[in-house]
């Protein structure tokens, strides 16, 4: 689905990205792991086409879109939910939700997708739907993760990045939208491309885990594999 | 102890540096006083009270990141207090009362700083920009003191005999009072530049530099964000009261019509030309204020332009010439200049490298 | 004792008038900022001039509201090129450097006016009488045009509120003033939309012209006092608040019309001064903002 070859991306002298390769294959989670600063936030952002890169290609279902304006990634069918939950925090929930069905204006109407409506949204997660005229930055951190989630879907991508859903969320909501990642995936579809610091729950859903390096990948495995290597855990992972 | 008397007698060089800058500005401008005619003399009496205000303005703007478009007014709250001073029988000398138009003036531009200045982005720019709007009608309501729309005559001051012998020293000629203001505007000028250039190099000017520059990382220093952008404004403001008081000298006259706010945009056009921060660029612009209009208006009315069409044609080109600096050359002369030097450096010591921008 | 009361409602009727015109240009003036953080000192050049335009086909006889259409439309066309052709190659550069740039606008603008239309004082129609009605033994100083002013004005700020809140253009437009990225992200071009803001607001500026100048006269520097007064209101409101630049107006119009009734007219522009130096000393953030999830 999503090819990146010897993808480089630097912010001045700094490289980011150095000469990554990687595949994300259809209807599978592909986790991006690494410590702060590796350089995952930078691959979903040249991917995503917020970023130029300075040099490699990226195709998506063979197309390539390699410094394709931001703008046009919805229509591709990439939805990209930003680090630090990118809800727009003075519009309503309501109003963010219809943003991202604006999205969903020019995708071909038989793409599969879990959720078409605002209803939907508000099925899947009921508590927007209780708060759907509040203004998104009286919500918590939860809800606010699933406002993003709620508004990518909305958009009916097939291709779903997710940077960092976990940070600063209570064990017991990563856990729960981590779980619904997994059955989003496995019931409709989806590919998730997930960039993660938490790597223990993100191999808990993830098909293949790919480890960045200061800007390097240094491993691409599957993820039962990473989830039993201790030794690559001790030294990349944390855990 | 070693770097005590190191930072002593780099003091010490900035000093003499500055000085030496300033009188060679004071000699220059006398030979170029002493070899023109009179016509190009009151257009240097000009150049000394834009150049003035121009340096107040870039000092500002180029070295604090903040913009005013009230300097015009300033000039006029210079130039009234002037022409209220030199209005007695027996007036006060210049140098006195230059001294208290730049008193008035500062207080003038404390209060618009402490309001507007301490804030961020466009509100110093608003604000004098209202002041520009608002300092006219003054003139108006208060018509006793002001005389409205007419304005303040103001009486010129009479060349001391020493001036008189001075002149008759050097040039063989007589002094005449036009002569003599020209002087004023020249010594004011050079008192302007020695500050300007120490003050580039104090502490303060640092201080400045690094608020523009480096807001978050100047404040966790411990400079007063605050107290360093009022203060600027106020020293800005000075150096406007000077040129308003020497502005009133040369013009001979103080009235509202002569400090709209194109003043305030054409100083700004002076500053940018120039190339913000730069103060050879204020000599430039205010060079620039001065010699191009009539050059322009000549032209203008000699391609068929009425002569209220060609009066408007300096205006035009001011605002023009503002957008393309922008758009082409941020840095305006001096900048373009400095970057193309470092650039053609750069080439000459690693001849390999392509040159890249940024 | 009639006579108290008369001066009294003929200077708030007065200040309202006039609070609503400086409330439409301050509304232009929050349009731009709010989307880009930037006063668009070229503004009030832009509505003058689109105001010429409405005189020369006034003069050439045509109907005022054909006039009036053109000077918007025209006001429209000039934000939109402005934006494309100027700011937008220094956008990402200095702040500093586009303020400087719309600076140039004002300047090179108004004197182009003076060139092409003359100095001098024109008079400008209103299409409706300009005697006050008369209520009981009151003469008010409410008239025909001024009526037409205040609709003309409600007009506006329906036609905005209902843009802004009812159409998926005005939520997108408000997404991308508030979030540009996560609007990228979200599919929405957010270039177009400024392009689309500066427009906007050239035509309400229009709009503000041509109202301020109706029954009067025109020159080339007739909206100076209003970009200041329209940029105390604006700040007054909050900057980035439409409701709290309408508010600000209306407030500023009143003060302006009570000095001038009971102090003295020459002050006007002093006191306006003078309040916005209060306004920013004791609430620089504006009466009405909202600081809740805004970051300066």
């Amino acid at each position: 689905m999503l090819t990146i070859t010897d993808l480089t991306t630097s912010y001045g002298p700094v490289r980011a990205l150095d000469s990554v390769d990687m595949t994300v294959e259809a209807g599978r989670i592909t986790a991006v792991l690494g410590a702060n600063g590796a350089g995952k936030t930078s691959l979903l952002r040249t991917v995503s086409g917020l970023v130029r890169p300075s040099s490699g290609t990226i195709t998506l279902d063979g197309t390539d879109i390699t410094g394709a304006p931001v703008e046009s990634m919805v229509h591709r069918g990439m939805a990209h939910v930003p680090e630090g939950r990118g809800v727009i925090a003075e519009l309503t929930v309501e109003e963010n939700l219809r943003l991202g069905a604006r999205g969903a204006a020019k995708r071909p109407s038989d793409a599969p997708a879990p959720v078409r409506t605002l209803d939907d949204a508000y099925q899947l997660f009921p508590v927007l739907g209780d708060r759907r005229s509040a203004q998104a930055h009286t919500l918590s951190g939860g809800e606010r993760q699933m406002l993003v989630i709620a508004r990518a879907l909305l958009a009916r991508p097939t291709l779903l990045l997710l940077d960092e859903p976990s940070l600063g969320l209570a064990p017991r909501i990563v856990a729960q939208i981590f779980d619904l990642i997994r059955t989003l995936v496995a019931d409709s579809g989806l590919t998730v491309l997930l960039v993660e610091q938490n790597a223990r729950s993100a191999l808990s859903i993830a098909h293949t885990g790919v480890v960045l390096n200061l800007g390097k990948v240094v491993v691409t495995e599957s993820a039962e594999v990473l989830r039993n290597d201790t030794a690559l855990r001790h030294s990349y992972l944390g855990f | 102890m070693s770097t005590d008397t190191t930072a002593k007698r780099l003091l010490d060089l900035n000093l003499t540096r500055s000085l030496l800058i300033s009188l060679g500005v004071l000699l220059v401008g006398v030979l170029l006083l002493e070899s023109t005619d009179r016509y190009t003399n009151t257009q240097l009496s000009s150049l000394t009270y834009y150049a003035i205000a121009a340096i107040g303005l870039t000092a500002l703007t180029g070295l604090n990141g903040q913009i005013s478009l009230g300097h015009g007014a300033l000039m006029a709250v210079g130039a009234y207090t002037t022409a209220l001073l030199l209005d007695t029988e027996s007036p006060l000398p210049f140098p006195v009362v230059a001294l208290a138009a730049v008193v008035v003036t500062s207080v003038v531009g404390f209060v618009v700083g402490i309001g507007a200045a301490r804030l961020h982005g466009p509100y110093l720019a608003g604000a004098t920009l209202a002041l520009a709007v608002a300092l006219p009608s003054v003139a108006l309501y208060f018509k006793g003191t002001f005389n409205g729309e007419v304005g303040l005559t103001v009486a010129s001051p009479r060349p001391p005999e020493w001036f008189v012998s001075f002149i008759d020293a050097v040039s063989g000629e007589f002094a005449t009072s036009s002569k003599y203001v020209a002087y004023l505007g020249l010594f004011c000028l050079v008192v302007a530049l020695f500050f300007a250039l120490n003050l580039r190099r104090s502490k303060v000017g640092r201080h400045w530099r690094a608020v523009r520059d480096q807001e978050v990382a100047a404040e966790i220093a411990g400079i007063n964000l605050g107290r360093t952008r009022v203060q600027a404004f106020v020293i800005s403001a000075a150096y406007a009261g000077l040129a308003g008081a020497v502005m009133a000298v040369v013009v001979r006259l103080a009235a509202p019509s002569a400090f709209t706010i194109v003043l305030s945009l054409s100083l700004l056009t002076a500053a940018v030309i120039g190339g913000l921060g730069s103060i050879t660029g204020a000599f430039i612009g205010a060079a620039v204020l001065v010699f191009l209009p009539p050059w322009v208006t000549s032209l203008s009315t000699g391609s068929g332009l009425s002569d209220t069409q060609a009066a408007q044609m300096s205006p035009f080109i001011y605002g023009i010439v503002l957008v393309l600096v922008m758009l082409l050359a941020p840095g305006g002369v001096m900048g373009t200049l400095s970057t193309a030097w470092r650039r053609a450096r750069l080439r000459r010591l690693h001849p390999a490298t392509p040159t890249q921008k940024g | 004792m009639t006579d108290d009361i008369q001066k009294l409602v003929n200077v708030l009727l007065n200040g309202l008038t006039q609070g609503i015109v400086i409330a439409a240009f301050a509304l232009a003036l929050v349009l731009i900022f709010r989307s880009t953080r930037i006063i668009n000192f070229a503004q009030g050049s832009q509505a003058m001039f689109t105001t010429y335009l409405a005189l020369t086909l006034l003069n050439r006889d045509f109907p005022y509201w054909a006039a009036f259409a053109v000077a918007l439309a025209a006001g429209f066309v000039i934000g939109a090129v402005l934006e494309r052709v100027v700011i937008r190659p220094l956008e990402g550069g200095m702040e500093l450097n586009i303020v400087i740039a719309t600076l140039g606008l004002y300047v090179a603008i108004q004197a182009l006016a003076a060139i092409l239309f003359g100095s001098d004082y024109q008079s400008f129609p209103s299409p409706f009488g300009m005697t006050g009605f008369q209520v009981g033994d009151l003469n008010l100083a409410l008239t025909p045009t001024s009526i037409f002013v205040l609709c003309t004005v409600g007009v506006v700020g329906v036609g905005l509120t209902l843009l802004f809140q009812k159409t998926q253009l005005g939520l997108t437009m408000r997404a991308a003033a508030f979030d540009g990225e996560v609007s990228r992200i979200l599919g929405i071009k957010v270039s177009h939309l400024l392009t689309f803001g500066w427009a906007l607001a050239g035509l309400v500026g229009s709009v503000a012209g041509i109202l301020v100048a109706t029954g009067t006269f025109i020159y080339p520097s007739y909206m100076e006092t209003l970009i200041a007064f329209g940029f105390i209101a604006a700040v007054i409101g909050g900057l980035d608040s439409p409701v709290g630049a309408v508010v600000g107006g209306v407030l500023l119009g009143l003060v302006n019309s009570l000095v001038s009734g009971y102090v003295a007219s020459g002050l006007v522009t002093l006191a306006a001064f003078a309040l916005l130096i209060v306004v920013l000393l004791l609430k620089p953030g504006g009466l009405f903002s909202s600081t809740t999830a805004r970051r300066v």
